[in-house]
């Protein structure tokens, strides 16, 4: 074919204006302006004590938005996220304060919760057909349900558990083991987790078969099928890996706070949810990476931070970081119709 | 000839509502090229479909190479070596060529989850190569174009060590050197050794390719014939060969002169190249043609549903400037689509309100309040007037049989006001009692002086319903026949007319645009 040639190379060089490349390079721009923006403007933004903040509060929501990447690559999508977070620390509280369990096996009872939430919702999702929002709605509304009836079925009354006889937990998150090596860098350990799991997930998306196969799913599901591939066992392990996700999101907030809240963690998966799609991911599915995912989250700390910084009020935050969102996604929609 | 590679016999496959197979049957042998033929809907594609574990057959059994076999799903037709190549391409657009290519049985490493993506390439690479395919396995199937796609899918195929190759339709979408180059890599296969199914509605293509040829029709074997004996003239009485309709036509009334609708020298893309027609006041005129002709195409840019290139359309004599459907309407031109669920109706909403749906606002009271006794009236009126079976206005229209919906759609645009009505395929997913029911309506609307376009598929239908018959091929109106001259095998003759032959008539200078598209 003679064609081809000719076609391919005039294909490369359109790709590199629209790639997901350029996607990235632009939120990433984007990061920078911000931060640059926020420098100008603000004497605090740039201290250490500031950008240390920003990496931390980074933490959770970028351990929640890694897992919603997958999902969403799948053209799906998990709006428990939050809540199962919320479930999880719960469980890792109750193993660990009442059931007296080791601070690992405490941690391996959170991730576990996570993920077989996240498997329930593959299982609803691949197997009786209902569709990923509706299935992660009720998932949401079931783990939201849990958090609150453990602490009343064990202590008779809806409270935060602490963790005043463990607490060695709360250096999992805040203690800094870079800080320990270079003295001058106490970046925490939460923020050291994410980026270990930021290239856990991006080793698992570009490397593994469970990689290829998110991004087959959402590429084209029907033609997955006909390869050959059991889409509905893979959609499951994806969800599962999206709720393993939440659920080692739930040990960090958890340990950041010293305690388990049973009513927070309605609205994270939002935030999560917007990072990933600041980041590039497309909600049809097929596209999307996990660095994009950690720039989104990143992008979303960095405002909500700088905005604070200059004494907006939390509500105009939301505000500015929704029109943020929407811009992000246009720009998105622009570059797949110019294509 | 011993060397019968797979035998299918006694089929049969039942879709609701839809008998697709009756006791088909097909025959394969190793190292041939064997067209599967027939007009749409004569059951090619699900056989071959049945085949490839695509669909689960309902009786009837498989012999490939002597053994009887159970094809349950893609993977058991693979693991046989069978495969096939489906008329819309099953590529995930997002990845590399070589990830397609393997999809679902990547070479991993040591890690039995790690995929060896370096494995992967070396061996896309190696396939292209002995294809002499010039691609680069790492570009994504995404920027490349659909011809170049298809051959990315012949590899896959390929890589399965398939003993039998299935192609639907495989050149639609291809130029004519796309086609030759295509061809090549066939003739290297049965060369091969491999059986090579090949459904295909091109009829000139298969004196090129074929070895033997298998007509169906209705879901049912007709035939077998060697593809270089048998002309084309007979593959067409095969195909069309039967007399659905027991009861005499209806007497075509002759339309008024006055045109209604003309349309000059339209174009959009490749789907539809130079077409002009006039539309007569009273007049059904029928749009025969092949799937893909570009009919459909036709119909949606003259409602305005899609932008057109260039060209002009006239109502009433006078020029008219349709960029949205709202304009069509406005003009008094009604589409009822083929897929009436999906652009035709609100199914969830009852009788009454999909009637009075596009014409809400000659119902709108004082501060838009809806005038619920007057679409209430009109909804009645419609039900009598149209014969619709439904317990009540209230009933939601996704209750209904095809073809009170199709009626319910009809409704809609009457109430609407509009004198050019588009059907496109009337009576699809309609049985047959509710299709001559469809048939009186029509020929009333004409009689009241509604003009109507009928697009379909079925040559029978055309044939008795039409007073004139546009025949497209390729985008391009190939025939013109008044109902007088018009036969299935004329229709069948013009609609399988392709570019080559066109060109030889004189329209060579569209054919060298239509090779950039």
């Amino acid at each position: 074919m003679a064609t081809s040639e000719v076609t391919t190379t005039a294909a490369a060089k359109r790709s590199i204006f629209r790639s997901e490349a350029a996607q990235k390079l632009l939120a990433f721009a984007a990061l920078i302006v911000i931060f640059a923006f926020f420098s100008i403007v603000s004497p605090y933004f740039l201290t250490r004590d500031n950008v240390m903040g920003i990496l931390l509060a980074t933490a959770v929501n970028g351990v929640l938005a890694l897992g919603v990447t997958f999902v969403i690559i799948t053209a799906g999508i998990d709006l428990s996220v939050g809540t199962v977070m919320t479930l999880s620390a719960m469980t890792t509280a109750v193993a660990i304060t009442v059931w007296g369990l080791p601070i690992p096996l405490g941690i391996l009872v959170g991730l576990f919760t996570g993920m077989l939430a996240g498997f329930v919702n593959g299982i609803i999702i691949a197997r009786m057909s209902i569709p990923p929002f509706v299935a992660t709605l009720g998932m949401m509304m079931i783990a939201r349900g849990l958090a609150l009836v453990i602490p009343a079925a064990i202590f008779g009354s809806v409270r935060p558990i602490y963790f005043s006889d463990a607490p060695a937990f709360t250096l999992i998150t805040m203690g800094s083991i870079v800080g320990s090596v270079f003295p001058g860098f106490p970046i925490p350990n939460a923020v050291l987790i994410l980026f270990v799991a930021a290239l856990i997930a991006a080793f698992i998306l570009s490397k593994t078969v469970l990689g290829r196969y998110t991004v087959a799913i959402g590429s084209n599901e029907e033609a997955t099928r006909l390869s050959g591939v059991n889409v509905a066992n893979w959609k499951t392990v994806v969800y599962a890996l999206g709720g393993l996700f939440s659920g080692l999101a739930g040990v960090i907030i958890a340990s950041r706070l010293n305690s388990a809240q049973p009513g927070l963690g309605a609205g994270y998966e939002l935030d999560a949810i917007a990072a990933v799609v600041i980041g590039g991911t497309s909600l049809s599915g097929g596209e999307g990476t996990i660095l994009g995912t950690l720039i989104g989250a990143f992008i979303i700390s960095t405002l909500t931070n700088g905005l604070r910084i200059l004494g907006v009020p939390q509500e105009w935050q939301m505000v500015i970081t929704g029109f943020i969102v929407i811009m992000a996604v246009y720009l998105d929609i622009l570059r797949r119709r110019a294509r | 000839m011993d060397n019968v590679l797979l035998l299918m016999e006694g089929i049969d496959k039942t879709f609701p509502g839809v008998r697709a197979l009756d006791q088909a049957q097909f025959e394969l042998r190793a190292g041939e090229v064997h067209a599967l033929v027939g007009e749409n809907g004569a059951g090619k594609s699900t056989l071959m479909k049945v085949l490839a574990g695509v669909y689960a057959k309902d009786a009837g059994r498989i012999l490939y190479q002597g053994k009887e076999v159970e094809i349950p799903n893609p993977r058991a037709a693979q693991t046989l070596g069978i495969s096939m190549i489906h008329q819309e391409l099953n590529l995930m657009p997002h990845l590399t060529l070589a990830q397609n290519v393997f999809v679902g049985r990547e070479p991993r490493q040591g890690l039995r989850f790690v995929l060896d993506e370096k494995q992967i390439n070396a061996q896309t690479q190696a396939l292209f190569d002995s294809m002499h395919l010039k691609l680069d396995p790492r570009t994504r199937v995404a920027d490349l174009t659909v011809a170049t796609q298809q051959m990315v899918e012949i590899a896959k195929a390929l890589s399965f060590d398939s003993q039998i190759l299935i192609m639907d339709e495989p050149t639609a979408a291809l130029t004519e050197a796309e086609i030759e180059e295509l061809f090549r890599t066939i003739r290297q296969l049965r060369d091969r050794g491999v059986g090579i199914v090949y459904i295909s509605h091109r009829l000139e293509e298969l004196k090129q390719i074929a070895d033997r040829i298998t007509v169906m029709r209705d879901g049912r074997y007709v035939g077998t014939e060697d593809a270089q004996a048998i002309s084309i003239d007979r593959i067409i009485s095969m195909m069309v060969g039967r007399t659905i309709f027991e009861s005499a036509p209806e007497v075509p009334e002759h339309p008024d002169e006055e045109i209604v609708l003309e349309v000059k020298n339209l174009n959009r893309g490749s789907a539809v190249k130079d077409v002009s027609f006039k539309l007569r006041r009273g007049e059904i005129l029928g749009f025969a043609g092949l799937m893909g002709a570009g009919r459909t195409e036709v119909a949606r840019v003259v409602f305005g549903a899609d932008a057109l290139d260039s060209g002009e359309i006239y109502v009433h004599g006078k020029k008219v400037d349709i960029r949205h459907p709202r304009h069509a309407v406005r003009h008094g031109i009604g589409y009822l689509s083929e897929d009436r669920k999906r652009y035709g109706l609100a199914l969830g909403m009852d009788v009454e309100a999909n009637i009075v749906l596009a014409s809400f606002h000659k119902f709108l009271g004082l501060l838009g309040v809806v005038n619920n006794g007057k679409t209430h009236a009109t909804g009645k009126h419609y039900v009598e007037a149209l014969t619709i079976k439904t317990p009540s206005l209230q009933q939601k229209v996704k209750n209904l049989s095809g073809g009170n919906q199709q009626k319910v759609v009809i409704g809609k645009w009457l109430t609407a006001d509009t004198d050019v009505l588009i059907f496109d395929e009337p009576t699809r997913g309609i049985d047959v009692g509710a299709k001559s029911e469809i048939y009186h309506l029509l020929n009333e609307l004409a009689q009241q002086g509604k003009s109507i376009i009928m697009i379909s598929s079925e040559l029978p239908e055309i044939l008795r319903m039409s007073h004139r018959i546009i025949v497209m091929c390729e985008g391009r109106i190939t025939g013109e026949l008044t109902a007088a001259e018009a036969t299935q095998e004329r229709i069948m003759t013009y609609a399988t007319q392709r570019r080559l032959l066109v060109a030889a008539n004189g329209a060579s200078q569209n054919d060298s645009a239509a090779q950039e598209v």
